[in-house]
């Protein structure tokens, strides 16, 4: 605050080394490690995650270079320990704090018009509460690993598993925290700190997705504490709780577990949604069709999301009756989802579209989501999935929406808004590639999983017959792609962040009030408090009254 | 930036205020309103160890009663009633800064708070715990099955499991309470809160008193609800 900034009107950039921003006002390592800036706190986000997301990416190499031979190449306690360590990391210390933790962080004051979030030490602690759980986990990794599934069952991770359970679920659980910290925080800041005249239904709809996902963080995470404490506790004091051998009940850890973690796939899911609206209308300069069923279907699914657990339980021995309105719920639980992917291609009918890198991502999401949403039906279905459940079937299932989905938002947002977070461009043409290459990657490395699935494959096997050798090689080739696909991005933006050409405010010509302040933005965003008098994706510059 | 120095000025007399928000009652709210989305994860949090144990009271219905009986509930009631007064002293803490008292009356009423507490933790631990310790009733920590408890008696370790996760999670978050409210006594010596600005008071009141709730809910899911009045148990 003390620094002086010269006074900067938009659109009229001048060279970013005369203007001081968040980035260059202090550049000594305190002052990042102690930043109370939400901005420099999401770059903070962003490097650990991308770290976690490549250690995780590792484990998934080693697997699918294991599934080249019907025979395996590693041993089969060392494939358990491969796909339960990728599973736990892609899972609890990349996705879930994904889009939140960088853009959420970095967009949700800006987007408001505010100067920060309302409690920024608490942000600050969110991210060494996040190192903290990251550290015990790659701890666990250290010592030896862990082999129960990311899912943790009981009673082999409670009885059986000679691994490092504890340390992972310590760290799983504090990392929890970390989240609910961050939710904490969006919530307030969203209903309290709002820029003058910015209404509820005037919020840009990413916002409205960050809100529905700190629902879930609130209400789901401390759920998932409990459960792994009494995990913890069951197997270091031997108390039957989980353990039907000394009195326990496994079913019930299983109950703990899915309340929070299937409300966890949308915390991974909602926040891409989010960016999908903000890349849909602005690459195809148009208002997005139905702002209010969009705005209103987040909040749907977070509540939906928390009464289908059961359908991750049909053949565990819940009863039928349980699995009849478990399977209701869950058809329902999809249309809010459907209505947004009807309503992003409403909005592309009739726009004037571009294909920047950004919409081709967003653009590779609606079908891959799409994939991933109708597959959840057939498991949704009782009679299918007992059939389906345990084999390839729902790898390839909750990859397309996680992967297909979840991180194609990711990237397409961060390909949206590093002009806005760096101040620097990135090479189009190679961003576009790189795009291209992933959607190819990821379609060759999952498509054929269906396929296994439906055959018998079951997952979570080393070794498998010899008659599905072909599409498990294909499967793998894909992953390679997919490796080379995610390493593009990785470089290019390196090396942008250092010599790529300057961005000025708006390079995309996008509404939203984060354009409105320079690239990349000075320490309070904005120069003056915003006043807003229009609705968001306001594209054609007509008033108030033609909605929707 | 004109604008921010305005801000700060204009609030001088507070140095508490932080520059994010625009005023003195927009931080004030948001305060009071992040306490409140925190003290709903803390249901969350209490609510999946009560499902928990609710689903567990109903399958093993005799062994819960069992344990249910073997608790001493004259440290349950004697303890709810010093809880129940520390509220008491909490809610008269932040009432008198709300009209202007001095800061040593917040004081008074503040410590007293805490006083209360620590009663509550002394009688817990060292009192209650200890005999359950000596009465082998700590799973994990030397537990014995009585044969007298017959078929059901496997399953009472896990009532004592429940009883003392639930009982030192609560603990705990009273072990966390404390320090914080003997801080906030320390600003109420230096006379930092008024009529006006109370609200770090307040909010630590929140906290103190959804403690006591929770401890309101566990008495009697933990000590009466064992049918210790309507059957005669497992003795
Ligand atoms: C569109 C609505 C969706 C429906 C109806 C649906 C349905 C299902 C069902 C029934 C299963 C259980 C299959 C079984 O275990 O037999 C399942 C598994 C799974 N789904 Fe979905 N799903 C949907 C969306 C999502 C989303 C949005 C995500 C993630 C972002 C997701 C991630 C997962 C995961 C991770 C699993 C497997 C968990 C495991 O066993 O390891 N699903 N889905
Ligand atoms: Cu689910």
């Amino acid at each position: 605050m003390s620094t002086t900034v010269i006074a900067e009107i938009p659109g009229h950039e001048r060279p970013s080394v005369e203007r001081v921003n968040y980035l260059n006002v202090d550049h000594s390592v305190k002052s990042w490690l102690l930043t109370h800036d939400h901005k420099r706190i999401a770059l903070l986000y962003l490097i650990s995650i991308t770290l976690m997301f490549f250690v995780g990416g590792f484990f998934a190499v080693l697997m699918r270079l294991n599934l080249i031979e019907p025979t395996g190449l590693v041993a089969p306690e060392t494939y358990n320990k491969l796909f339960t360590m990728h599973g736990v990391i892609m899972v609890f210390f990349f996705l879930v704090p994904s889009i939140p933790a960088t853009l959420g962080n970095f967009l949700v004051p800006m987007m408001i018009g505010a100067r920060d979030l309302a409690f920024p030490r608490i942000n600050l602690l969110s991210w060494y509460i996040y190192i903290l759980g990251a550290a015990f986990t790659l701890y666990a990794v250290i010592s030896g690993g862990v082999d129960t599934g990311w899912t943790f069952y009981t009673p082999y991770s409670s009885s059986f598993s000679h691994t490092s359970v504890i340390p992972t679920a310590v760290g799983v659980f504090i990392t929890g925290f970390s989240s609910i910290l961050t939710g904490l925080n969006f919530i307030v800041t969203i209903h309290k700190m709002r820029a003058p005249g910015l209404t509820w239904f005037r919020l840009p709809l990413f916002i409205w997705a960050m809100y529905a996902t700190s629902v879930i963080f609130i209400l789901g995470t401390p759920v998932i504490a409990i459960t792994l404490f009494l995990l913890g506790l069951e197997r270091l004091l031997h108390i039957g709780i989980f353990d039907p051998a000394i009195g326990g009940d496994p079913i019930l850890f299983q109950h703990m577990f899915w309340f929070y973690s299937h409300p966890a796939v949308y915390i991974m899911i909602l926040p891409g949604m989010g960016v999908m609206s903000e890349l849909i209308t602005a690459f195809s300069r148009k208002r997005i069709f139905g702002y209010t069923f969009v705005a209103f279907s987040s909040l749907a699914i977070a509540i939906i999301s928390f009464l289908v657990w059961g359908h991750h339980m049909f053949v565990t021995g819940q009863s039928v009756y349980a699995g009849l309105i478990f399977s209701v719920l869950s058809f329902l639980v999809a249309i809010p989802s459907a209505i947004k992917v009807f309503n992003w291609t409403a909005t592309l009918y009739k726009g004037s579209i571009s294909y920047e890198a950004p919409m081709l991502y967003a653009l590779g999401f609606i079908g891959l989501f799409t994939m991933g949403g109708l597959t959840g039906l057939f498991l949704a279905s009782l009679a299918t999935d007992v059939h389906l459940n345990g084999t390839y079937f729902i790898v390839a299932h909750f990859h397309y929406i996680m992967v297909g989905g979840a991180v194609m938002a990711y990237l397409g947002g961060l390909h949206f808004w590093w002009p806005k977070i760096t101040g620097r461009l990135y090479p189009d043409a190679w961003a576009r590639f790189a795009a291209l290459v992933i959607f190819v990657g990821f379609n060759l490395t999952f498509f054929p999983q269906f396929v296994l699935g439906y055959l018998g494959m079951p997952r979570r096997y080393a070794v498998y017959p010899g008659e599905f050798q072909v599409l498990n090689v294909m499967s793998s080739a894909g992953a390679s792609i997919l490796g080379v696909g995610y390493l593009i991005p990785l470089i290019y933006f390196i090396w942008s962040f250092k010599y790529g050409p300057l961005a000025g405010p708006n390079p995309w010509g996008a509404k939203g009030l984060e354009w409105t302040t320079p690239s990349p933005p000075p320490t309070e965003n904005f120069e003056e408090v915003p006043i807003v008098t229009e609705q968001a994706y306001n594209y054609a510059g007509t008033s108030e009254s033609a909605h929707g | 930036m004109a604008d921010m120095a305005a801000h700060n000025a204009h609030h001088g007399q507070h140095d508490a205020f932080q520059h994010q928000f625009e005023d003195m009652e927009q931080q004030r709210d948001a305060g009071t309103f992040g306490m409140w989305v925190f003290l709903a994860q803390e249901i969350m949090f209490f609510g999946g160890i009560f499902g928990a144990y609710i689903v567990y009271r109903v399958l093993f219905h005799d062994a819960f009663e069992i344990g249910s009986n073997l608790l001493n509930v004259r440290f349950g009631a004697i303890n709810t009633i010093v809880l129940i007064a520390s509220s008491l002293t909490m809610a008269m803490a932040i009432h008198s800064a709300q009209a202007g008292k001095k800061g040593k009356t917040q004081v008074m009423y503040l410590l007293l708070t805490v006083l209360l507490g620590v009663i509550f933790l002394t009688l817990k631990f060292s009192f209650e715990w200890r005999t359950d310790y000596h009465e082998h009733l700590i799973p994990g920590f030397g537990f014995v099955i009585r044969n007298a408890w017959g078929g059901a008696g496997i399953h009472v370790p896990l009532f004592f499991c429940f009883y003392f996760f639930m009982t030192g999670l609560h603990a705990l978050h009273m072990i966390i309470g404390i320090p914080i409210i003997l801080v906030i006594a320390v600003m109420a010596w230096r006379n930092r809160f008024d009529e006006v600005y109370y609200a770090p008071l307040e909010m630590v009141g929140l906290y103190w008193h959804f403690v006591d709730i929770v401890w309101i809910f566990l008495f009697p899911l933990l000590y009466l609800v064992g049918g210790r009045y309507l059957s005669n148990g497992g003795q």
